[in-house]
Parts: structure tokens; C-alpha cells; sequence
């Protein structure tokens, strides 16, 4: 069979078309080349078949459907003719590439860097308002990669409530990642926010939150790429106002000189305030220095240039004093009382692309009860106030529908705390195995009750359980306010081990104040009871072996808690710990069962001097900011040797910072913030943590530490 | 009960990746309320299958994935149910109910070929070239495999073509029995023009996707029939 396929690059013309019917199908008789004579030649060929493919006919112009419906006609007479038509190429409706929103980069760079889809926006529940509409642009920014920055609950609440507000429209901004980084310098594209693709310099305001003192190099980039000042000296009208939030705000000095306000405590409360107020000075043709003067009066805002701070000979600080008559010496961080009447999204931001942690977040409380001495949330997030049932239940289900995630997760600082817990979790029990939903539920204590929670929630994957005892030994335990007793772990660990699961993960500090090698030690003789308790079990009921895997992070004494006077370890001492640890584990019975992890010691160094560091600290971060320093909290990334060199060009000491016992009398770079948490209870609770006495639990007794100032949550449960 | 849904995807959403999409379309199952079915076993996950990815950067008109449910609206009901719930750049076009004789072959095996716009973001197509380009008896290329390279001739894949407006049309062979991808051809016709392939240029615009039955090549969706309101 003579086969042919008729396409697009078949025939010039119809003049073509007879040459070519006339060399291939008329056998050297005379082909007359007109449709009559095809039609003969068709209607008499033998064996032949013939495909139309698309765009066959394109320059065969009005002739083009004569000459098809020959074709069909003789196939219908001529069996042994096979015509074949495979369908037209579907009308272009459009080319696909024109988008609804401009982007600020052409796909030609946008391609050339990893996971373009961190920089377009567009996700599912963003908010899009017309420039008409608002007198106001925020811009929130997460000062990390995407995936973490979408991760987080804060800036959803923030960006929900900004855009709940008439006239203002929240756009959003994350650290590009150094591949994009090196574009937008090299281009000289500025820094734009995700919804508008615009400029994030254009906009009235940005508001950067402040999760950890390892994205401080984050920050300027932020600034830099926008194409703002770094120094907020040195900014004029043109220029957003930058204003810092989150726990890093408890000690916002080492970053003072870059921001021009600080909002300390919860993000609910001024912001409406604040928009007014920045209204009303543009109203009244009043300066940049006119609103940041007018902001430091509202509650919780500090502005850091009308602050100034002198230093003693040794070092420590002289004094801090406003500059100006009459703007408050203390500022007491903001509050949210009733925490079931306030602002929470109910259609949260659901990414397109994939993140760290994927899922819905149901903050259940702020604030924990527990009081551990070395935690800075369990501190300065005073009083704990416990969000309602219904607005759970109402908020979990809004979130779930409006954004189809496949999980949804309980959050708080500890979540067994919550007085309806149960009843919350049955409720989301039954909802979400309707939908399909996973349940999370981190920081549990580990007892009967969560172990039957989690069987129901996880069915058969049992994975592991995890316990943060924080310290080896009772001592330590009782020296940090860690109420979790031994017992308490091996009948949890004996209870989930008769229960089907055979891992556990430990969680432990190393450094904290008073410890000894002894109690370093402590922590493998734990992990070693833990996994004995295992093989107590008859070997028929367990399943295999069981992998206790213990990890330790280095100590990092943090402002507003009882230890914000404590020094804190060398590297050299961390690591002589971490090993003093290692070597432990391979001492016990059950070694093969023992898995042991530990951090760099560097990274927590650095830490430390930024966490308790006052204004001195700006230059070194400025400087290791330009000698590349850049996603420190990225292990990959992270580099000690640079941060060194800013440290001893800047003449500053670390020591200074991180291994220096402070005396109570010393002024410490935050006491100008009033956390509510009084400086003489953190002071009583250091003194009993080196005597070793427990605090029991804001539920169990009130201890007085000052947060009831606040007028609400537990200090005032079960009192009318 | 199977179901085929054809949809688009363009503009912004040319940078979602294909297990991005996967992952989109999980959600806007659960934002629709789709009585979607689940796998049975320890990790359920909804039965969902794609036809062909498309490459990081490229659109789609005719983009394809087949799902099973337990019950279902109308078509017209579920495309406005999907839609309400949908981003603007990816919208669905038709719902259909297909056979269960299709249940072993589903949209990803069903492929047979494929239609593309093909626009250059750089340098504009000539057309005089893509006709001697495409004119050519055979078309030889190196195809890499983990173990091996081979050549092989691209040029019987090439199942139509016609230049277009904005720039080329192109119905290539898709799918396991022959496939040619369209970075593929441009990369030859590159080089054809004696180019160094010049990386991005190219911006695929998928127009449709077809199953062949009886030696007929059928739009994906035709393979479905509507359902009715009832």
C-alpha cells in the first residue's frame, strides 16, 4: 500500500498540488489537473492511503475544499482508497502567556531561577484591591525564603487583618533566595511584593516580623534590594516607614539604628491606630519625623531614634533616655484580652506552590502556664488566655473549606494545657474524617489521654513520640522549672510502647545555668531507662527493636527570663558537652537502641550576642551583612569565619555579650520594655533555679509575676 | 464513577510545577466539594490522574486529569462549582462522565498526541525556515537515556504543523508509544538554523490533547459524554 501524509509543507500552491498529484498518483498517464480528473484518478488507484494532517491545506486557498470533498466522495466509491482526516488544530483561543497581573520579571529571568513560583503571588484567598480604593499600602514581609515565610501563622493573621481595614491594602514580601538575590542585582530590579508586583520601596509602610536573631542579615537585605536606606537616619518621605514586630522586638536594640518603629507585644491592637494617625499627619502635610514622633505615644510602639543610650567604662549602659520631653521612658507591650473577640482569618492564604508546613493553623491560647526558666514565650506571651471553643470549632471549619488544606494544626505553646481540649479534639475528629483531613496536634504532654487522641488520629502510622525533658538529670530539671519528672516520661514512653509505637525523640539544652557534667551525662542515662523500659515488655508484644534518638541544642540565655543575667557557655564548652554526651550514649547497655544528635555550636554563639545585644551590636551585623552573610539560620549558608572578621573590624567583643555573668544592678539593654513579667519576679525565679526550687504552674498557684496587669486570661480565671 | 475534567492553565500560573498542579487541584477537589473517591489504606489519597506534565513556564488550554466520584451534579453544575473555587488562570472547561472500559487506560495513558502553540519569547520564528525545517524527510536527534544515547528521527512524530499568526502550530506525537516533546523540536530546529539553543526561548502553548481510536486521533474529552441535569 502506497501510504502518504499530506501536510503543511506539502504544497506551494495549487499549482504544486497538480505537480504533485501528477508525479505521485497518475502513473505517467496525462493528468488533465483540474478536480475532475483527480476525482478519475482517485476513484481508480489501488491501495492508497491518504492522510490529512492539519494545515494540509493552508496554501491551497478556496480550492482547499473541493479538494477534500473529492477526496471523500471517491474513498466512499473506492475501497481500495483510504482517506484519513485527522482533525483541525483547534482554535487559539488565547497564547496562554498574557496574565491576569503583570509580573515584575520576564519569564526569561523568572526561568533561570529555582522555583519561580516563590515570587509570582497569586495564591489562593490573596487580596487584590484597586489603587482607587485605598489611601494605604502595607507591605508584611517574612525576612526567609517562601516556603518558610508562607509557613507562618503570624502574617496570615496580620495580612487578614490589614485587609479587614477600609482603605488599606497588606501585600506581601519574602527574602529572595541568593540565585534571585544575584539576579536583581545584576538587573538592578528592585524588591517587589508578591499581589501588585510592585515595589516594595513605593509602599507607605514595611512591616518586617522578627521570628529569630538568625535572619538579622535577612533584614538588610530586604531593605537593601528595596532600594531603602539601610539606616533609618537617612530615610526621607520617599521611603516606607519600617516598623519590626515579633518576639525579637523584646530586645530590639541590636537592630535599633535599621527600623524606624518597633511594635512590641500583639499585632491585633494599634495598627488601626496607627493607620489613623498616619492618615491624620498626611492630612496635615506633617513630615516623616512629625508621624514617628506622634507613634511614640501610641501603646507599644517604639520609635528608637528618640532614644538615646550612653555606656559606662566597662562597657555596660550608663543610661537610656528619650530625646525628647514627654515621650514615654517604658513601653509596655500590647495585649490581646479576650482573644476570642478579636481578628483570625477565616480564609487564610493557601499556596500554590509546596511549603515547609502546609496545613491550617488553629492558634488554641497565647501564653503557657508553665513558666520553664529558660523560655522566652513562656515568659513575655503572659497571661495565658485560651481562645473560646465556638470560635475554634467556627474558625477551624471556615479554614478548612475556604482553603481545601489536607491538614489542619492546633497551636500553642502547650497544647495539653488547654482546659477544652478534649472536646475540641473529638470535635475535630469528626469533622475532619469527613473531609479527609489529617489532624497535628504538637506540644502534648505525653499521658493516656493523647496516646488515645493520637490512635485516633494517626490510625496505623504510628510515628514517633517525642518528649522534651530539656535537661538529664532531676537537679537540672528542677533548676529550669521543667515539670516533667522522670516518672512522668517512662510511664508515658511504657504507656506508647504497650500502645504499638517504638520511637521516641528527646529533646535536651545544653549550657543552662548550673549544670554539671554529671547532668550532661544524665541525659544518656535517660535515653538508656527509656529504651530498658522497652525491652521490659515481653519481646511478643513489642514491635522490633526501639530507637530512642536524643537531640540537644546549645543554651542561649534570652531577655525576660529569670536566666537574662546568666552567662552562657564557650563553643569550646559546648562541644566538650556535646561529646561528653556522645561518648555517654556509647557507654549504655543499649547503645545500638540510642540515637544521638547535636548542633553546630558556632551558629548558637552568634546567637547569643545578638539576643542580648544593645545597639553597639548594629555595625557588626551591617558589616557581615556586606561581607555576604546571608540566610544564617541556613546551615548551607551560614558562614562563622565572616561573621568573625565583622566582629573584629567593629571592635566589638562577644564575651562581652554571651559569657559575662550580669549583675542585677546592670542596666540591661530591654529594661526599657515592660512585658508585664516584673524584673524582681525574674530575678526571685533565678535566684530559686540556683537553689533548685520549682515555681509550680500559673493553674496550680499564682506567683505574682506581674502579668495580671494585663487584666485578663488565667489570672483571672475561677474570680468574678 | 469516572470523570474526565479538562481545564487550562495560564498566565502566572505557567510557574506552578506539575506536582504543584497535583497538589492544587487536591485542594480545589476539597474547596468544591467534589464526593471525590480515596484510595483505600493507610495513607487515603484522592484518585486523581493527570495526562502529560507540561514543562515549568508553559500554558495550556487543553490541560487533562480523570478522577473518580461517588456522585456528581450535572456537567455544567460541577464546571461552576470547580470554577467558584478556582484561581482565574486555571479554569475547568468540560466535566464529563467516561466509561468504565477507560478505567485501566486513564488520561495519562490514553495520550496519543498533542497540540502546540509555539511562540519564541526572543528572536521571532521564520517561517521560510520552519517549512524547510519541517519539510525535511527525517529529522534526526540524540535522545539521552540514563544508560544510553541513541538517535532517533523525530520527524514521523510530527503528526502536523502549520505556522501560525503568533507563531507555530504543532500536533506532535505524545505518550508511550512515540513521544516528542515540543523542546525537543525547537531545540533541532535550533540547530537546523544553525543556533545554539538558546535556553527559555520557547514558550509551549498547549492547545489539546488526543486519545486515537480506530486509527482517528479524538480530542480527550470526547471520549466522555455530559452529564445531564437531572
Amino acid at each position: 500500500m502506497k501510504t502518504y501524509y499530506w501536510t503543511s509543507g506539502s504544497f506551494a500552491g495549487m499549482a504544486d498540488f497538480h505537480r504533485w498529484i501528477a508525479a505521485h498518483l497518475a502513473a505517467g498517464n496525462a493528468y488533465g489537473a483540474n478536480l475532475d480528473a483527480l476525482c478519475d484518478i482517485l476513484t481508480a488507484a489501488h491501495d492508497l492511503s491518504i492522510t490529512l494532517c492539519p494545515g494540509w491545506d493552508r496554501n491551497l486557498g478556496s480550492m482547499a475544499a473541493a479538494i477534500r470533498r473529492v477526496l471523500l466522495d471517491a474513498a466512499a466509491e473506492n475501497p481500495e482508497l483510504y482517506v484519513t482526516e485527522e482533525p483541525p488544530f483547534p482554535e487559539v483561543q488565547s497564547t496562554g502567556n498574557t496574565s491576569v497581573r503583570k509580573l515584575a520579571l520576564d519569564d526569561t529571568l523568572l526561568l533561570h531561577v529555582e522555583k519561580p513560583a516563590r515570587y509570582t503571588g497569586g495564591e489562593i484567598n490573596c487580596v487584590h484591591k484597586e489603587k482607587k480604593d485605598i489611601d494605604i499600602r502595607f507591605c508584611m514581609c517574612f525576612p526567609d525564603v517562601y516556603e518558610i515565610g508562607m509557613s507562618h501563622l503570624g502574617i496570615q493573621i496580620l495580612y487578614d487583618m490589614f485587609n479587614r481595614m477600609e482603605g488599606v491594602w497588606c501585600d506581601r514580601v519574602y527574602s529572595p533566595w541568593p540565585d534571585m538575590d544575584a539576579l536583581m542585582r545584576r538587573e538592578h530590579v528592585p524588591l517587589f511584593a508578591l499581589e501588585s508586583q510592585e515595589p516594595v520601596r513605593d509602599f507607605d509602610f514595611l512591616g518586617i516580623t522578627l521570628q529569630y536573631e538568625m535572619c538579622y542579615t535577612n533584614v538588610l537585605q530586604i531593605l537593601d534590594l528595596s532600594g531603602i536606606p539601610l539606616y533609618a537616619g537617612e530615610r526621607t518621605k520617599e521611603h516606607p516607614i519600617v516598623i519590626g514586630g515579633g518576639p525579637c522586638t523584646y530586645n530590639p536594640e541590636p537592630l535599633a539604628p535599621f527600623f524606624d518603629l518597633f511594635y512590641i507585644g500583639e499585632g491585633e491592637t494599634q495598627y488601626e491606630a496607627m493607620m489613623e494617625l498616619y492618615r491624620q499627619n498626611r492630612r496635615n502635610g506633617g513630615t516623616r519625623e512629625d508621624f514617628l514622633h506622634a507613634c511614640a505615644f501610641l501603646p507599644g510602639i517604639y520609635v528608637p531614634s528618640l532614644y538615646r543610650t550612653t555606656y559606662r567604662e566597662d562597657g555596660t549602659i550608663a543610661s537610656f533616655t528619650p530625646t525628647l520631653e514627654g515621650v514615654p521612658t517604658r513601653i509596655r507591650k500590647e495585649v490581646v484580652v479576650d482573644v476570642s473577640d478579636t481578628c483570625y482569618p477565616d480564609r487564610p492564604l493557601a499556596p500554590l506552590m509546596q511549603i515547609t508546613q502546609d496545613r491550617v493553623v488553629l492558634e488554641i491560647q497565647r501564653g503557657c502556664i508553665r513558666g520553664c526558666r529558660f523560655c522566652q514565650a513562656g515568659q513575655v506571651y503572659r497571661p495565658v488566655r485560651e481562645r473560646s471553643l465556638e470560635f475554634l470549632k467556627e474558625k477551624a471549619l471556615h479554614m478548612l473549606d475556604s482553603t481545601g488544606c489536607e491538614e489542619i494544626s492546633l497551636s500553642s505553646l502547650s497544647s495539653s494545657d488547654y482546659s477544652q481540649l478534649d472536646e475540641l479534639v473529638c470535635f475535630l475528629i469528626d469533622e475532619t474524617r469527613k473531609r479527609h483531613v489529617n489532624i497535628s496536634l504538637p506540644s502534648l504532654r505525653i499521658d493516656a489521654f493523647s496516646l488515645d487522641v493520637m490512635n485516633k488520629v494517626q490510625d496505623v502510622k504510628k510515628s514517633s513520640l517525642t518528649f522534651a525533658p530539656e535537661a538529664g538529670t532531676q537537679r537540672m530539671r528542677d533548676v529550669i522549672n521543667k515539670g516533667l519528672t522522670e516518672e512522668e516520661i517512662l510511664r508515658g514512653a511504657g504507656l506508647a510502647f504497650r500502645g504499638g509505637w517504638n520511637k521516641v525523640k528527646l529533646y535536651f539544652m545544653l549550657g543552662q545555668p548550673t549544670e554539671t557534667d554529671e547532668d550532661v551525662a544524665g541525659i544518656a542515662s535517660l535515653a538508656e531507662r527509656i529504651a530498658e523500659a522497652y525491652y521490659q515488655i515481653p519481646r511478643e508484644e513489642r514491635n522490633g527493636k526501639c530507637q530512642i534518638s536524643s537531640s540537644t541544642s546549645f543554651f542561649v540565655p534570652k531577655p525576660f527570663t529569670p536566666f537574662q543575667w546568666a552567662p552562657m557557655n564557650t563553643a569550646k564548652e559546648f562541644l566538650r558537652k556535646a561529646y561528653l554526651v556522645k561518648d555517654a550514649m556509647r557507654a549504655q547497655k543499649n547503645q545500638k537502641s540510642l540515637r544521638y544528635h547535636y548542633h553546630e555550636a558556632d551558629v548558637t554563639i552568634l546567637e547569643g550576642v545578638l539576643a542580648r545585644g544593645d545597639r553597639r551590636v548594629a555595625p557588626v551585623i551591617l558589616r557581615a551583612y556586606e561581607k555576604g552573610c546571608l540566610f544564617d539560620s541556613w546551615d548551607e549558608h551560614f558562614d562563622n569565619e565572616k561573621w568573625m572578621e565583622a566582629f573584629r573590624e567593629e571592635g566589638v567583643s562577644i564575651d562581652f555579650y554571651t559569657t559575662r555573668e550580669r549583675s542585677f544592678d546592670e542596666i540591661l539593654p530591654w529594661d526599657f520594655i515592660d512585658c508585664g513579667v516584673t524584673r524582681a519576679f525574674l530575678k526571685q525565679e533565678y535566684e530559686k533555679a540556683k537553689e533548685g526550687i520549682v515555681t509550680p504552674n500559673c493553674r496550680a498557684r499564682c506567683n505574682g509575676c506581674g502579668a495580671a496587669v494585663f487584666g485578663g486570661g488565667v489570672c483571672f480565671e475561677d474570680k468574678n | 464513577m469516572k470523570i474526565r475534567i479538562k481545564f487550562t492553565k495560564t498566565g502566572n500560573m505557567r510557574f506552578l510545577g506539575h506536582l504543584d498542579v497535583m497538589r492544587y487541584f487536591q485542594k480545589l477537589m476539597r474547596r468544591a466539594g467534589v464526593d471525590i473517591r480515596y484510595s483505600e489504606g493507610f495513607s487515603p489519597h484522592q484518585i486523581m490522574s493527570f495526562a502529560q506534565p507540561l514543562g515549568l513556564g508553559d500554558t495550556s488550554e487543553g490541560e487533562y486529569v480523570d478522577i473518580e466520584v461517588y456522585s456528581t451534579g450535572s456537567s455544567q453544575e460541577m464546571i461552576d462549582r470547580i470554577n467558584r473555587c478556582s484561581c482565574q488562570e486555571i479554569k475547568v472547561r468540560r466535566f464529563v462522565r467516561i466509561a468504565d472500559e477507560t478505567r485501566r487506560s486513564n488520561a495519562m495513558s490514553n495520550v496519543a498526541a498533542a497540540d502546540y502553540l509555539i511562540l519564541s519569547r526572543t528572536k521571532p520564528l521564520e517561517e521560510e525556515k520552519l517549512t524547510a525545517f519541517l519539510s525535511q524527510p527525517s529529522i534526526p536527534v540524540l535522545r539521552k537515556t540514563k544508560t544510553r544515547e541513541a538517535e532517533i528521527d523525530i520527524a514521523p512524530m510530527i503528526l502536523g504543523w502549520q505556522p501560525h499568526e503568533k507563531g507555530l502550530l504543532v500536533r506532535l506525537a505524545t505518550g508511550s508509544a512515540a513521544n516528542c516533546k515540543p523542546d525537543t523540536l525547537m531545540e533541532a530546529y535550533e540547530r537546523f538554523c544553525g543556533d545554539e539553543p538558546e535556553p527559555f526561548r520557547f514558550h509551549f502553548h498547549r492547545l489539546e490533547m488526543y486519545a486515537r481510536r480506530e486509527e482517528r486521533l479524538i480530542p480527550l474529552c470526547e471520549l466522555g459524554e455530559e452529564i445531564e441535569p437531572s
